[in-house]
């Protein structure tokens, strides 16, 4: 039906290829395409040309014989020009055929232009908008997610030393602490992978929202004093105030002196990245330390990072790598063209290419057609994310002018209530002019019941029924006070008191024992 | 046996209920937890026998057997769906017996007088007090749980008032009490025993049903400091620690309830929460003409079926049709076919604080696949099939997005972020706060009308 073509990428240091084997024998065989790939497109993210051509691929010698012949040309990088035969590769599309892959067109209007030239048509991978119906295309979230594994992975091996912390015969290994700035797609995946190396992972983000994926990753949520919520428009971080990003530095800056490794993943697409660890925060840091800034394509977010290059500064290590997807080819390879599968599924219609540009998805992408760059910046629509809570209650008028401090995400309200309730109630008795007898009751009772609220605040919420049926049980102590007065002249009040008050303690003490023993891993 | 060895019995068993408490706080070590407690008990019981302190040890002997025979066979036969009516009843008790202790106190004070006796006095007040509120309100608390009383609050006029002027009677016959004569001392204690006794039935009258998990842990916090007032008449420090422990332990429970709820612990007990008072919108504007769409039982088995991964979202229709072991069944049948099935529970989902949680393990489904709330709302999103079984506010998107709802701010479950949501449920009629709930006509939500085991049966029959 319609000829995909695969191209082998030119860009130096690039490994990986738009099509994994797996995808080629998917397009064949139940979608009937041909697909033709470029000899040895595949070596270098370890897929021979055998394994292509046994998943059904036609293999070709030159990159000319696809341009010529596919419909379809899919590649990662942008077309750039070939050093070694002098030609550029926009000027190689056809009319009649669309060329699938990243374009940048923020920043790269020329080679929009280069390619509007050709009268063919130009996909760019990378303006998926972020909706829910396009998540299997987003390759941008798929690369993402590999970075952040992958940024991990290089922060472990400039770090010398290990991320876990053990106790050993020879001493103990303290756990490195890891902070991740940014919790977007890269963010949390770094944060999960550190997290299972053993680190302690703390992450930033100014978008509140995002809190609960970190904290449901077991990493520990930065909060600051500060109300001003990040969530703009296509699930992007929006541009913060002046008093927020002082008071963010303030934050980083203290961390920095405490953590051995940061990464930090806030880039703006389009834009120059913002400076985020300063030249001082570097220099504050433990000898030894690493930073992996994954903005370091828009310049990075360290103001040391040298983008493409690892470099050292003051026993810092600072990784400005630009390569990270393509580092772990293989896989990077195989998502990507998963996502371009479901793409060009979309995109077309009884097996040919059809481009419906009022489509969100369709209309966002393609970025050259007919001749013409139809790409508009402004067209990523506003994504209504679900309604932002208040990181605090505090009114923020004053809140702007204090300096923020990182804050402890526990409640203590209940606690607090509690504890000033029950001064007031052991002044106004102590006012009364107990005895020393009674005072000392007293005194048991107030530290009973601290001991009561420690003990009972760490009791799961699928244990609040046993929980309130124990305590019930053991509330039928009252049965003592019965059997004290059983001896005295009454007799018939006090026997139903123990009457009653035994019915409690062993209904109790037993249908809490039947309830606990169903409860099974 | 010597006074010094008694309280070193008391103290072992106080350290005890401390480590029942702790041992209740994971799965692991409940078992434990429990059994603590009951050394804890026995050790008490036995210290005061040997004390020497109980006359007639035959009628004493004869007493318990009974009673721990009554209170054996109660937890026998008990059916876990009706575990909250067991607590309620089993707080009435303890109240029925503070108040008791209460009376035969004031009986025997004649050794006592000055500075002391007014302590006692006030001592015994205060007990008989929140003895009686405990037990009437403890017994309204379990009618109402029964079904025996209609769910719907009781709003007299003035309400609050009354409630109020029965507070401030009770404190003028205390203080009548205090300074009375003698003779007259008894029925002015059985007059504030007849108060507060009203005073615990109008309040619990007043609360809705959708608000029982709060009473019934609010109650069992009273029962606890009425075991502690009753400590203080006594002198007894036993008494006391396991009394506050209990009051703690409750208040918490309410405390965390409430917060469920995103409402005050004072809105709650005021009361009248549920009721069409003029301003409650049963079905917004928007859903106004809107049509639920109905599915049937065969179209769910296949929604199940071909999906890979499922939450099953309890509620009290659940608790009420006894369908937690065909829910069982069906669970079951989907995790061998390779399909994940995650439980979500809600704080208040229930009458009971972890109500939910007892009738899963009851049906002997494992409790690592059972969640809370803020473990599993963000797994929503990834999720093809969410079954909501008889729960209807705790699933309410108007909770977050409508200001005019009167649940407004409640944290609630996000179900409407999965693919699907079936909702099994045997009218279009409004959860107990009365709130209309617009999940119903959502473009992703499907209605399965009818009686929550019958629909699930078909389900499960479907899917063998």
């Amino acid at each position: 039906m319609m000829i995909i073509g695969v191209l082998k990428e030119i860009h130096p240091g690039e490994r990986r290829v738009a099509m994994a084997p797996s995808v080629v024998k998917q397009q064949c065989l139940k979608n009937a395409h041909s697909v033709l790939l470029e000899q040895g497109a595949g070596v270098i993210a370890n897929f021979t040309d055998d394994q292509y051509e046994d998943s059904g691929a036609e293999i070709v010698e030159t990159a000319y014989q696809v341009w010529e012949r596919a419909d379809v040309i899919l590649k990662i990088r942008p077309p750039e020009e070939n050093p070694e035969t002098g030609d550029h590769e926009a000027d190689l599309l056809r009319k009649d055929a669309c060329l699938i892959c990243l374009l940048n067109p923020g920043l790269n209007s020329d080679l929009l232009q280069m390619l509007a030239k050709t009268g063919g048509t130009a996909i760019a991978v990378d303006q998926i908008p972020r909706i829910s119906r396009a998540q299997s295309m987003d390759v941008l979230s798929s690369m993402a997610n590999i970075s952040g594994y992958r940024a991990i992975t290089e922060a472990a091996h400039h770090f010398g030393r290990l991320f876990n912390g053990q106790i050993t015969a020879a001493g103990r290994i303290p756990p490195a602490k890891v902070l991740v700035i940014g919790a977007g797609v890269a963010g949390l995946s770094a944060v999960g992978s550190a997290q299972s190396l053993g680190a302690i992972v703390r992450a930033f983000d100014t978008r509140s929202s995002v809190r609960e994926e970190i904290q449901s990753m077991g990493a520990e949520y930065l909060e600051m004093n500060f109300e001003e919520d990040g969530s703009g428009i296509g699930g992007y971080a929006k541009t913060m105030s002046k008093e927020f990003i002082d008071a963010e530095m303030k934050l980083f800056a203290e961390q920095a002196k405490e953590v051995n490794i940061i990464i930090t993943t806030a880039a703006i697409p389009g834009k120059k990245s913002p400076i985020l660890i300063t030249k001082e925060m570097v220099e504050s840091m433990i000898p030894g330390s690493v930073i992996v800034d994954m903005a370091a394509e828009g310049g990075g977010n360290c103001e040391l990072t040298q983008p493409g290059e690892t470099c050292v500064h003051k026993k810092v290590t600072i990784i400005g790598l630009t390569d990270l997807p393509s580092r772990l080819p293989t896989q990077a390879s195989q998502l990507f063209s998963n996502n371009t599968a479901k793409l060009i599924q979309h995109l077309s219609q009884d097996g040919k290419l059809k481009l419906d540009l009022e489509d969100e998805i369709t209309g966002a992408i393609t970025v050259v057609h007919d001749g013409k760059v139809i790409w508009d910046p402004n067209k990523v629509k506003a994504v209504v994310e679900k309604p932002v809570q208040p990181v605090t209650q505090e009114p923020l008028s004053k809140e702007v002018a204090a300096p923020p401090t990182v804050k402890e995400t526990k409640n203590g309200t209940g606690l607090k209530v509690l504890a000033w309730t029950m001064a007031a109630v052991f002044a106004g008795l102590i006012g009364f002019g107990g005895s020393s007898e009674f005072l000392s009751h007293i005194t048991v009772f107030v530290l009973a019941c601290f001991v009561g609220f420690m003990v009972v605040w760490n009791v799961s919420p699928a244990l609040h029924t046993p929980l309130m049926s124990v305590t019930n049980a053991i509330s039928g102590i009252i049965v003592i006070g019965g059997m004290i007065h059983l001896s005295g002249e009454q007799f018939l009040l006090p026997a139903i008191a123990v009457l009653i008050a035994t019915i409690n303690i062993v209904g109790g003490f037993m249908v809490t024992h039947r309830m606990l023993e169903m409860f099974r891993k | 046996m010597p006074e010094g060895l008694i309280t070193v019995a008391y103290i072992v068993s106080g350290v005890l209920f401390i480590l029942s408490l702790r041992g209740l706080s994971n799965q692991e070590t409940a078992k434990r937890g429990n059994l603590y407690g009951a050394a804890g008990m026995i050790i008490a019981v036995l210290a005061t026998i040997l004390g020497g302190r109980v006359g007639s040890l035959g009628t004493l002997m004869l007493v318990m057997l009974v009673g721990g025979g009554i209170g054996l066979f109660a937890a026998r036969r008990v059916a876990m769906t009706a575990m909250p009516e067991l607590v309620a009843i089993l707080h009435s008790f303890v109240g029925a017996a503070a108040v008791l202790v209460g009376i035969v106190s004031h009986l025997e004070s004649a050794h006592i007088s000055g500075t002391e006796l007014l302590i006692h006095e006030i001592e015994i007040v205060l007990g008989v007090f929140i003895g009686a509120y405990t037990f009437t309100g403890s017994v309204i608390a379990f009618l109402k749980l029964r079904g025996s009383i209609g769910g719907k609050p009781l709003t007299l006029p003035f309400r609050h008032y009354l409630d109020l002027s029965l507070v401030l009677i009770s404190v003028l016959f205390g203080v009548w009490f205090v300074n009375g004569a003698a003779e007259e001392q008894l029925m002015y204690l059985l007059f504030i025993i007849g108060i507060a006794g009203l005073l615990g039935i109008h309040m619990i009258m007043g609360i809705g049903g959708a608000d029982m998990p709060v009473v019934v842990s609010m109650l069992n916090s009273y029962s606890g400091w009425a075991a502690a007032s009753a400590g203080f008449m006594l002198s007894n420090d036993l008494l006391i620690i396991t009394g506050a422990l209990v009051g703690s332990s409750g208040a918490i429970l309410s405390y965390i309830m409430c917060r469920g709820m995103n409402r005050s612990f004072i809105s709650v007990i005021a009361g009248g929460f549920g009721v069409a008072e003029g301003t409650v919108a049963v079905v917004s504007k928007e859903d106004e003409g809107k049509e639920a769409q109905a599915t049937s039982a065969e179209e769910t088995a296949d929604y199940l079926r071909s999906a890979k991964q499922v939450i099953v979202v309890p509620g009290y229709g659940m608790a009420v049709a006894q369908a937690q072991h065909i829910v069982h069944e069906i669970t079951k049948n989907l995790r061998n076919g390779n399909v994940s099935v995650k439980f979500a529970i809600h704080p208040v989902a229930g009458r009971l604080p972890g109500h939910m949680n007892v009738l899963l393990a009851e049906a002997n489904l494992p409790y690592d696949i059972v969640f809370e709330m803020d473990e599993i709302n963000s797994e929503f999103k990834a999720t093809d099939v969410v079954l909501v079984i008889g729960a209807n506010d705790i699933v309410n998107p108007g909770a977050l997005d409508d200001e005019s709802s009167p649940i407004f701010g409640m944290p609630v479950l996000e179900v409407w972020d999965a693919k699907t949501v079936i909702v099994l449920k045997r009218t279009m009629a409004t959860g107990y706060s009365g709130v209309g709930n617009p999940l119903y006509f959502r473009g992703n939500t499907w209605m399965l009308f009818g009686d929550a085991k019958e629909s699930l049966n078909k389900v499960s029959a479907l899917l063998n």
